[in-house]
């Protein structure tokens, strides 16, 4: 396989392999196409150590001649030939675990160092891991993936009457970044919704989210209209948005973008939905950052936690400027603020941003948290995250391509899906009871979607995943996540399910960081896991079998 | 005195600032009362006038004349008094009962807890010092206890009982003491027996520029003999070395390292008290923003440097707990008095090095021997009467906080929870208990605080139920031993469960530790129902052949009390979206109306007028609070409930 071109040096001895929470070890490292193996020199029990080479983000390297030295080494009475020159690999991975590598030989050095550069930046879809990982538990047979826009559709009995499933973008023309099969107002039929979508950024026309029973109100999101500076209307998306709110009614489209900035979106093209040609939809601004500047504040933050300085203001002023909080503050309020529409107000809402695969779907995905005790529960969550981001075509493989640590020049990164799960992990923390699912769950997810052996997180849309093969020749993450020794590791054991909304508090004290995801490497995270560990077996080894021992005898 | 009531005064929700209610306004000798009298289910706010921190009179405006009142526990309550002229009486009435001139005005020599005299004495022996001392191992081979400071005769500050190195003569004590602040000489704190280091502690040395004690430096030297395997000690200086080098020009100041011989000087640099004050007051500033951007918030926790004189504390600590338990050396600490930076550090580092002192009574333990015995200012630093503003200062809030630091770092190492160190903070200030009226044990006995109030020991210990932490492991290896904790400045948080204690919007909506601390309560009940099933099968068994009618009254819990597990979550989720729009309430919502009550004691109507219950129990996170009501009823959330969020009076009825 042309993987071998990129290896220069495979094998390499006594290598000193530094990682956290581990002691310092000796061992053999070998580079294969898609991993970094460590195992120890004795040959124990101890399972190898593996590194994907997707993980690593940088690569450092130092390394020193040492043969003017030679001499002195050997005066030591060291019992080997000390190697004449050695280096040091530092990597930094998507994880924001820092390894380090000390091997002998300058030139092993270089060759590995080069090896795994090249190789950690492959960017053929099909020649990533996922397309070798054949895992014994799992069968290529199985469908793709936990479930269908029609499968979805099919137990959502509700809104059968209103609503329906368009296949008009089944062969992907439509729309390009939308799955085949989307669900629109029974009332809009698809001639309309191609005229609608030539209409909107990329071909996104409003499509359901989410379905709120109680009030018979949705949440609907696309991308922004293409109305431009000569205020251009098309009637077809203005029909599908009057069928949403049946005429008479109030609704909201909530977007993503300043109002300043939707004005100037015009001048390129884009803009937003008037008032005047949008009748009965009242519009509302809230400014939530992406690309470029969300993935500088990530950089910030993961910069200011390594921070070995001892002063806490220093710490304060680091996470302040970093703005992850803020960002975190807003995603919640926003959502909050649509779930409120919903809910509380009985008005359907509208969320887009600009091209509508980042911001939107942090809101709408949020937002449903909060209303939906369906989408709280483990797989209920995994499904949302399939609708909300892989089906409704989140770009994965551009936004993480790279995190926190690489020098390379910015494209499309962004770590709009890692602020969701901090996102979440915050109403988790707010609301401990509410959620099936636990934070190691988050944690894998957080790293899965930079590093996995699994195709969920490749490519950028549904399309692409079909060309690719994905769909045929990789396994789903969240099939696996829901197996059921899998399943026990991920759940929640206080989880108690809640019909209510959960509505999160956006004050400043009640957010705080996460220390699981963005502090994980440090001490600190050990003594909060083994906690973990006691309230699982408070809850799961004491009370519950107890129960149903009392039952029993009770019998 | 102004004794009676104002009606139709309302009561601001400074939190969301969205909401009134209108009730009457109560002045009694102790408490001032609102009652709400428009809701069908008659809500009472109590606040002990002891813990008001200040009354401020606003400028009146069309509805009436606003009143705001600050209380030492973090409330914030504003009043609008219709009449201009009523407000101001309640004005000053409310300025004088909170600031009473005498220690005998204090709440703690009229509450009565219902119990009798005998009990009352009994009670204070619950926590008794002769009894750590001999925990410790003392007196022993190194260590005696001293009389020098029987009848206070040597230091007025310090306590009657005192432990010295066996080596320290009576000469060489007086002689010290006379070389130190207030008379404060070098005494033991805590031994640690496994290696016999000792923290020892003082007020700083009279030293000016040049002048030496030869008994002062023997007192030293005998601290370092009483440690047989170390040949040299500590002495550390809690306070900045430019304050200490200050205080030489007034006479005081620090140790000189070629005077003494075998010690190692060291300063920790933690701030004085004008400096925690202020600081303190920046830090509420920021916290009682309303919904102030994430920047404002932590640009503002920043600059008031809270935290960072919270791990100053810790650092020091650390620092000691290392020289006693790895390197096995003594440690002497002081600051300028020594009953401030001193007691924080050293209490600390006892929380660190010994197990006992994270269980409840240890804890109880610690404050009684670092704080209050050895003279810690209580009176005067938590404002308890109208005194010198200058003096009042949060040290040993500091101390808590440095516990519930510590506690949220290693969430199995300690027997308490985080309300156990709020109930303390709030009876610091209260005056309901007597232990920390005064400041010193000699004003202590004469004013006969143990025969005339009770303490508030045995009220803990009596409720320690409400206080154990479940996670808590005494078996696991975080709690045994010496705690080594990470001081990097991401270990130090904001503590909002005590500083907006009553913005309860902030808190998390559901917590782990009710809900663990109610599961434990249901182990306990099913394993002794189980116990009693057993029996009863055992016994039907043996009874089979006799007759099987005797004991169908085993026991008496209802089944329902224990079939379900606790599944009424939802009603402690009682919460309502917050401020999302910006707008201030922009959108209209039905419900809006039937919001929280916020931060007010909640009391179903008649038995609170009988009794001043504890403010505490009752106003620690209300949420929490209606979960476990919600979960000691046990009945499903019903329609009502469950449709209608914000209602806390559902849960509180249904219980």
């Amino acid at each position: 396989m042309e993987f071998s071109e990129h290896i220069k040096t495979a094998n390499v001895e006594d290598v000193v392999l530094r990682r956290p929470f581990y002691q310092p070890t000796k061992g053999t490292l070998c580079v294969t196409g898609h991993h970094l193996i460590f195992s120890n020199r004795g040959g124990d029990s101890a399972r190898p150590f593996l590194l994907l080479l997707r993980n690593i983000d940088a690569i450092e390297k130092s390394v020193e001649n040492l043969l003017g030295y030679s001499r002195l080494f050997s005066s030591t009475g060291q019992s080997q030939r000390p190697s004449v020159s050695s280096g040091t690999i530092t990597l930094k991975c998507k994880d924001l675990c820092v390894l380090q590598l000390d091997i002998p030989g300058m030139e092993e050095c270089l060759n590995i160092a080069s090896s795994i550069e090249s190789l950690s930046s492959l960017e053929t879809v099909s020649e990533m891991y996922p397309f070798f990982y054949r895992p014994p538990f799992l069968s290529l047979q199985d469908q793709w993936g936990l479930s269908s826009t029609e499968q979805h559709y099919a137990q959502m009995k509700e809104i059968h009457d209103g609503w329906r499933v368009s296949q008009v973008n089944r062969d992907y023309s439509v729309s390009p970044s939308y799955p085949p099969a989307v669900i629109v107002p029974h009332s809009i039929d698809d001639e309309t919704l191609v005229k609608a979508a030539r209409f909107r950024q990329g071909g996104r026309f409003p499509v359901l989210c989410y379905y709120h029973r109680e009030t018979g109100t949705v949440i609907m999101r696309s991308s922004q209209p293409l109305s431009g500076a000569n205020r251009k209307r098309c009637r077809e998306d203005e029909l599908l948005l009057q069928a949403v709110i049946d005429g008479s009614e109030l609704g909201y489209i909530i977007d993503t973008r300043s109002s300043q900035q939707a004005q100037q979106a015009r001048m390129t093209g884009g803009g937003f939905e008037s008032k005047s040609c949008y009748r009965g939809w009242k519009r509302l601004h809230r400014q939530l950052e992406k690309g470029k500047v969300l993935q500088e504040s990530l950089i910030k933050l993961v910069e200011a936690c390594g921070d070995q300085s001892h002063s806490v203001d220093r710490w304060l002023s680091k996470l302040e400027n970093s703005k992850w909080l803020s960002h975190v503050q807003t995603a919640l309020s926003t959502a909050g603020l649509v779930a409120e529409c919903v809910e509380r107000d009985g008005h359907s809402v509208l969320v887009h941003g600009s091209e509508g695969t980042d911001t939107s779907l942090l809101v709408s995905s949020l937002a449903q948290l909060i209303l939906d005790p369906d989408s709280r529960t483990l797989a209920g969550f995994l499904g949302l995250l399939e609708r909300e981001w892989v089906q409704a075509g989140h770009p994965f493989q551009q936004r993480c391509a790279h995190s926190a640590y690489s020098h390379v020049r910015l494209r499309h990164e962004a770590p709009v899906f890692v602020l969701l799960l901090d996102c979440v992990w915050q109403l988790a923390r707010q609301f401990p009871l509410a959620m099936g699912f636990s934070e190691p769950l988050l944690l894998r997810l957080a790293k899965e979607v930079y590093a996995s052996d699994y195709g969920t997180f490749l490519c950028n849309s549904d399309q692409e995943r079909c060309v690719t093969g994905v769909k045929e020749r990789t396994h789903c993450l969240f099939q696996s996540l829901l197996r059921a020794n899998e399943r026990q590791h991920y759940s929640n054991p206080l989880y108690e399910r809640t019909e209510l909304a959960i509505w999160p508090s956006i004050q400043p004290p009640s957010l705080q960081l996460w220390k699981g995801l963005f502090l994980q490497w440090t001490d600190d995270a050990l003594h909060l896991v083994e906690a973990q560990k006691v309230i699982q077996n408070l809850v799961s080894q004491c009370h519950r079998p107890l129960n149903e021992k009392v039952e029993n005898t009770d019998g | 005195m102004f004794n009676r009531n104002v009606e139709n005064v309302r009561l601001i929700d400074t939190v969301t600032s969205r909401r009134a209610s209108v009730g009457t306004l109560y002045l009694t000798a102790t408490h001032t009362i609102f009652v709400e009298n428009e809701t069908e289910i008659l809500t009472e706010t109590w606040v002990l006038h002891s813990l008001v921190f200040s009354v401020e009179k606003q400028a009146s405006t069309t509805t009436g004349c606003p009143l705001l009142v600050r209380c030492k526990n973090f409330q914030v309550l504003q009043f609008v008094i219709p009449q201009e002229r009523d407000c101001h009486d309640v004005h000053v009435s409310l300025l004088h009962l909170s600031r009473p001139e005498h220690y005998e005005e204090l709440y703690c020599f009229s509450y009565n807890a219902n119990s009798d005299r005998e009990d009352r004495r009994k009670a204070w022996d619950f926590i008794n010092l002769k009894a750590e001392y001999s925990r410790m191992g003392l007196p022993n081979h190194l260590w005696k206890l001293t009389p020098a400071n029987h009848h206070y005769k040597v230091s007025d500050t310090y306590p009657a009982d005192l432990y010295v190195p066996k080596s320290a003569t009576p000469p060489v004590i007086m002689g010290s003491s006379k070389f130190r602040s207030r008379g404060r000489f070098p005494t033991l704190s805590y031994y640690y027996k496994e290696n016999h280091a000792a923290i020892c502690r003082s007020s700083q040395p009279l030293s000016g520029f040049s002048a030496r004690c030869l008994e002062d430096e023997q007192m030293l030297e005998a601290i370092v003999r009483s440690n047989p395997r170390s040949d040299f000690m500590y002495v550390v200086d809690t306070r900045p070395k430019l304050n200490a080098m200050a205080n030489r020009a007034a006479g005081k100041g620090y140790e000189n390292e070629d005077n003494y011989s075998n010690i190692k000087f060291h300063f920790v640099g933690i701030e004085n008290i004008h400096v925690m004050r202020n600081s303190l007051q920046k830090m509420l500033e920021v916290s009682e923003a309303h919904f102030p951007s994430m920047s404002y918030f932590l640009e503002g926790l920043e600059s008031s440097g809270w935290l960072k004189h919270i791990k100053a504390v810790v650092d020091a600590g650390v620092f000691i707990t290392k020289a006693i338990a790895e390197e096995g050396i003594s440690v002497l600490v002081h600051c300028s008095d020594g009953w401030d930076r001193t007691a924080q550090v050293c209490s600390v580092a006892s929380v660190l090095l010994d197990p006992y002192y994270r269980t409840l009574k240890g804890l109880m333990v610690l404050i009684e021997r670092d704080w209050v015995s050895f003279g810690h200012k209580f009176s005067h630093r938590n404002n308890h009467l109208n005194g010198d503003p200058k003096e009042v200062s949060p040290v040993i809030d500091q101390f808590l906080e440095c516990v519930w630091q510590l506690s949220e770092q290693f969430p199995c190492a300690f027997e308490y929870n985080e309300r156990f160190l709020i109930t303390i903070h709030h009876h610091v200030y209260s005056c309901q208990y007597g232990n920390f009226i005064g400041n010193n044990q000699k004003e202590r006995t004469e004013l006969g605080l143990q025969e005339k109030t009770h303490s508030l020991w045995t009220y803990l210990w009596k409720n320690r139920t409400d206080y154990i932490n479940p996670l808590y492991r005494p078996d696991h290896s975080q709690t045994q031993g010496v705690l080594r904790p990470l001081t990097a400045p991401y270990c130090f948080k904001f503590w909002g469960a005590l500083y907006n204690r009553f913005d309860r919007g902030i808190h998390p909506r559901q917590s782990v530790m009710e809900y663990l601390m109610a599961i434990r309560e249901e182990t306990q009940q099913l394993e002794e129902q189980l116990a009693s099933h057993e029996m009863k099968i055992l016994n039907v068994e043996k009874q089979q052949k006799k007759s099987v009618n005797l004991e169908t009254n085993m026991f008496d819990r209802s089944p329902a009390v224990w079939a379900s597990p606790p599944s009424n979550s939802s009603v402690g989720l009682a919460n309502t979206p917050g401020d999302y729009s910006g707008l201030g309430g922009f959108l209209k919502s039905p419900y809006q109306q039937k919001e929280p009550e916020n931060s007010l004691l909640i009391l179903p109507w008649p038995q609170e007028l009988r009794k001043p219950t504890d403010p505490d129990l009752s106003t620690n996170g209300d949420d929490q609070e209606s979960g476990i009501a919600g979960l000691s009823c046990l009945s499903p959330p019903n329609e009502e409930s469950a449709k209608d969020p914000d209602s806390d009076e559902t849960a509180y009825s249904a219980a």
